[in-house]
């Protein structure tokens, strides 16, 4: 699709966006761990390499990824095979409960488990009332344990749905053919099926490895001070240390790393559409035949809902059930109250409409963005092609960039001329309409490209001026694109932590910030008033997810 | 005893049963098609030969043993696939070579002679030089040839192909039909292949067992089931649109039948039948000539009326002839030579019809409905 004649310089815009608010920082951010001072030093890289502390971190965020990534397929790939081979009551419902991890915010997540597993938690009430304890038993709060949990929460349905899907559409007269010819159940497994879903195994693998490798608010939350990835110790170095240069050597380490770990899960991406003859799932689904699968599915199911809705419904719970007394709403009528009385700390209250407001502001920024680059990348023609080629990663590199290392490139850069923002309130909402770009461009991108230009040539044959085209013919046919895009871009950025953490001012603090720093502090109303927090935070992005869902338009959007 | 016995096979899916009863036998070496419009039940019978689905009552028996039990791997059948399930992760040798591999212990081949095999089924296929190529590299006629050497290369007891040219287009089709035949013979293997395609079963089979809505409705040598079908929906099936019904007048020297278009002897055939009965009269595409006149001696098996259609097709012309200004049309293919004596369409028209080509067949449900317009 290309927009009218006369307004093609607005495809100059993303592409200034970009430029200004993507490349900018992070050349800012190459240039400081090269040249620091203006001279080629490298001193940074070498505490890398000489300082053990550092050598440690590098080495635990590799290391706990890879963990993570094992335990992940480990819950996911059996789910992954009963959505694909079983028909079960409350299939659908539970598929919806897949798509939570995507919309929700780290500090929700964190508050959550600490509900669930922490010393206050759920868990901890149920033994110690069973068992008749008057200690906490387990306490995972601060331990490698809960941040394995948190990740798998975080990245069980990746595999879920990206293998899943592969293997419902799999034709199933492969396995067949396999048996005629001799092969027992044990051998099809392995001649066909595991080398047919390696693929998707290994480019869903690499997500997940991804995710984890830039692990930031579940780390910062949940394991407290005494675990450090990467991404962790980039805030650290640069706001508790204001090591700049250190913590620019290590955004650039980080950068190579999970750009490289992006450009293999592409060629694996390619891969996965090598022509397999798919077909629709319904072919191979089946209601569980026999006690054995009744238990396999029951088994699997129970698992993965309570991993998905256990933390959730806890922080839900603990929210109203906190401190002694009957369940009520204290903590959240704590929010308007501002305790402390310092200028900084505003009433939890306004930190509400801050996350409003910078969200609002993004989410509008980012579809006009996203939909101008939507329409560049489908307009037809060779040259628009070959251009849309190029494009198409460039705009999706924002999405392998993690947010802190966004958040310290902007403090880097638009902290000096020419581009001075370090006072200006633009800063937030910048970087989240960057995060929430390519997600709104991937949103419309099908929606785009299932406009027919006959019915706007139609339109022109029959009088419209370009202008009423787009008004007439295609507005109508993506506003409901719009809406998801809206919707994600703003769910996105309410709940953004890693970059907010370094950028916002701290008069304007925003929900996640105000959540991450009340369950810093000791004392059972911030605590209460954190998971208060937290649990709205939380129901507006259930509110987002159903609006998601209810709205998006031919199954997936383009990732 | 026959090789491959089928008895009184019956299945359902949700309660809505696809097989009734169905039993056949297929000798050793013999092609047997499975010949039916989709949905009568062909497909899912080959998958429980094969061992794929269960029948719910019946026996499958290969060489007087039971199947029930045996599972899909320890048959040692062949099937080939509809869209022929190559492993798009194997190439094509690999693909060859697979059943070979999964041989039990003791009968699998060393190294060597597998890959003698392998080589020797790509000649048998004509796909010399393509034991590298990756599968989705290959046109469907390629596709098809590897997935017949698949079958082929661990000597299975048992061949069955499912619509194997189905998806081919037809130019394709008419070649590889033959070719088959003539591999599946050289093979010997007994073979049971599933088709909708009445042209196809004829071209390739020894025998043909013709299906519909789960039923056997007919099991013959082609030549035989085309010259004598058994039910009007046999002969709808195989393209005989010239069925009308009539009434038994005699049984000697001939059976002959009255109907409103004239009355019609049949040769070598014996309606179970009295006189006075009801019958469906079926007047096969090949049974007419022209005739000059009807007028002398005996006016049976000649039909009247007025040329409507005339389609000129070469080696035959195909034509359509009207009895009456509302009454029943029939259509015939006549030799081409013949276009010549035929009057100009729209004239009158006098045909002879061989006693051959006039099938008397019990009346039926199928009966009531008088197709001939």
């Amino acid at each position: 699709m290309y927009l009218p004649r006369a307004w093609r310089a607005l495809y100059l815009l993303p592409l200034a966006f970009m430029a200004a608010f993507y490349f900018y920082p992070l050349l800012s951010i190459l240039q400081l761990s090269l040249l620091p001072g203006g001279q080629p030093d490298l001193s940074g890289f070498r505490a890398l390499v000489e300082r053990p502390y550092l050598r440690g971190v590098v080495w635990f965020t590799v290391w706990q990824a890879a963990v993570s990534t094992l335990l992940t397929l480990l819950l996911g790939l059996p789910a992954a095979y009963i959505f694909a081979h079983f028909e079960f009551p409350g299939k659908g419902l539970l598929r919806a409960l897949t798509t939570i991890p995507f919309v929700m915010p780290t500090v929700v997540v964190g508050a959550a488990f600490t509900t669930l597993l922490g010393p206050r938690g759920v868990v901890n009430d149920l033994l110690q009332a069973a068992l008749g304890l008057d200690r906490p038993p387990v306490n995972l709060l601060y331990t490698l344990w809960i941040i394995l949990l948190a990740h798998v929460f975080y990245n069980a349905t990746v595999v879920v749905r990206i293998v899943g899907d592969f293997w419902a559409n799999l034709d199933p007269r492969l396995g067949e053919a396999a048996a005629v010819l001799g092969a027992d159940r044990w051998r099809v497994l392995r001649e066909v099926t595991l080398p047919l879903l390696l693929p998707p195994i290994a480019a869903s693998s690499l997500l997940v490895f991804l995710f984890c490798f830039t692990s930031f608010g579940v780390i910062l939350i949940l394991g407290g001070p005494r675990f450090s990835t990467l991404e962790v110790e980039i805030y650290r170095q640069a706001v508790n240390y204001f090591n700049l240069p250190l913590a620019a050597v290590l955004s650039l380490v980080q950068l190579v790393i999970t750009f490289a770990v992006m450009a293999a899960y592409t060629r694996l991406q390619a891969r996965t559409s090598l022509p397999l003859n798919l077909r629709p799932r319904s072919s191979i689904a089946h209601r569980p035949a026999n006690a054995r699968e009744w238990l396999a599915v029951g088994a699997v199911i129970t698992l993965l809902t309570a991993v998905l809705v256990a933390p959730l419904a806890a922080l839900a719970v603990r929210s109203v059930t906190l401190g002694e007394g009957p369940p009520s709403l204290r903590f959240y009528q704590a929010l308007t109250v501002n305790r402390s009385q310092d200028i900084f700390f505003v009433p939890p209250v306004l930190a509400i409409r801050n996350s409003l407001v910078f969200s609002a502001a993004a989410t509008v920024l980012s579809l006009a963005l996203g939909l101008i680059s939507a329409y560049l990348l489908t307009a037809p023609g060779r040259a628009a092609g070959r251009l849309a080629r190029w494009l198409d990663p460039i705009l999706l590199l924002p999405l392998g960039t993690s947010a802190v290392t966004l958040g310290f490139g902007y403090i880097v850069a638009l902290g000096r001329p020419p581009l001075n923002l370090r006072t200006s309130l633009a800063l937030v909402p910048l970087a989240y309409t960057l995060i929430a770009m390519p997600f709104v461009v991937r949103t419309l991108l099908p929606a785009l490209r299932r406009l027919d230009p006959g019915l706007r040539e139609a339109a022109a044959t029959l009088g419209a001026s370009p202008t009423q085209v787009v008004r007439e013919v295609d507005l109508p046919l993506i506003w409901r694109g719009l809406l998801v895009a809206a919707v994600f871009a703003f769910t996105i950025s309410l709940g953004e932590f890693g970059a907010t953490l370094l950028l916002y001012r701290p008069a304007y603090p925003t929900m996640s910030v105000v959540i991450y720093r009340a369950l810093g502090q000791p004392g059972l109303v911030n605590y209460g008033q954190a998971l208060a927090m937290s649990t709205l935070l939380m129901l507006v992005c259930l509110g987002s997810l159903l609006a998601i869902e209810r709205f998006r338009v031919g199954g997936q959007g383009e990732f | 005893m026959a090789q491959l016995e089928v008895l009184q096979v019956s299945k359902a899916f949700d309660a809505t049963p696809v097989l009734r009863e169905v039993s056949f036998a297929v000798e050793a070496g013999e092609l047997v098609c499975l010949l039916g419009p989709s949905g009568c039940g062909k497909t899912t019978l080959l998958r429980i030969v094969a061992g794929l689905e269960q029948p719910d009552s019946g026996q499958v028996r290969f060489e007087g043993q039971d199947l029930a039990g045996v599972p899909v791997h320890r048959r040692g059948f062949g099937l080939m696939f509809q869209d022929y399930a190559l492993f798009p992760h194997k190439s094509v040798a690999e693909n060859i070579a697979f059943g070979l591999r999964m041989a039990p212990k003791e009968q699998r081949l060393d190294r060597q002679s597998l890959q003698r095999r392998v080589a020797e089924m790509l000649t048998l296929v004509n796909l010399v030089g393509y034991e590298d190529r990756r599968v989705h590299e290959l046109s469907g006629g390629e596709q098809q040839r590897v997935a017949l050497a698949r079958s082929l290369a661990p000597r299975p007891r048992l061949l069955m192909l499912d619509e194997p040219l189905g998806s081919l287009d037809r130019v394709l089709r008419e070649e590889l039909m033959l070719e088959l035949r003539h591999i599946l013979k050289r093979v010997g293997t007994t073979a049971l292949y599933v088709t909708h395609d009445q042209q196809e079963a004829f071209a390739i089979a020894d025998r043909v067992v013709i299906l519909q809505r789960g039923r056997v409705e007919q099991v013959g040598a082609p030549a035989a089931v085309y010259r004598r079908p058994a039910t009007p929906f046999v002969a709808r099936f195989l393209g005989m649109q010239n069925l009308l019904p009539g009434r038994v007048v005699a049984l000697t020297p001939q059976p002959t039948v009255a109907t409103a278009v004239g009355t019609f002897a049949c040769a070598g055939c014996a309606p179970e039948a009295a006189v006075g009965a009801v019958v469906t009269v079926v007047i096969r595409p090949d049974a007419a000539a022209p005739a000059a006149s009807c007028a002398d001696g005996d006016r049976r098996n000649c039909l009247e009326g007025t040329l409507t259609e005339l389609s000129f097709r070469g080696s035959q012309v195909k034509i359509e002839c009207a009895v009456g200004e509302l009454g029943p049309r029939f259509t015939f293919d006549l030799p081409g030579a013949a276009a010549a004596s035929l009057p100009a369409v729209g004239e009158p028209l006098r045909l002879r019809l061989d006693p051959d080509g006039v099938v008397l067949l019990p009346a039926g449900e199928e009966n009531s409905r008088t197709d001939v317009q």
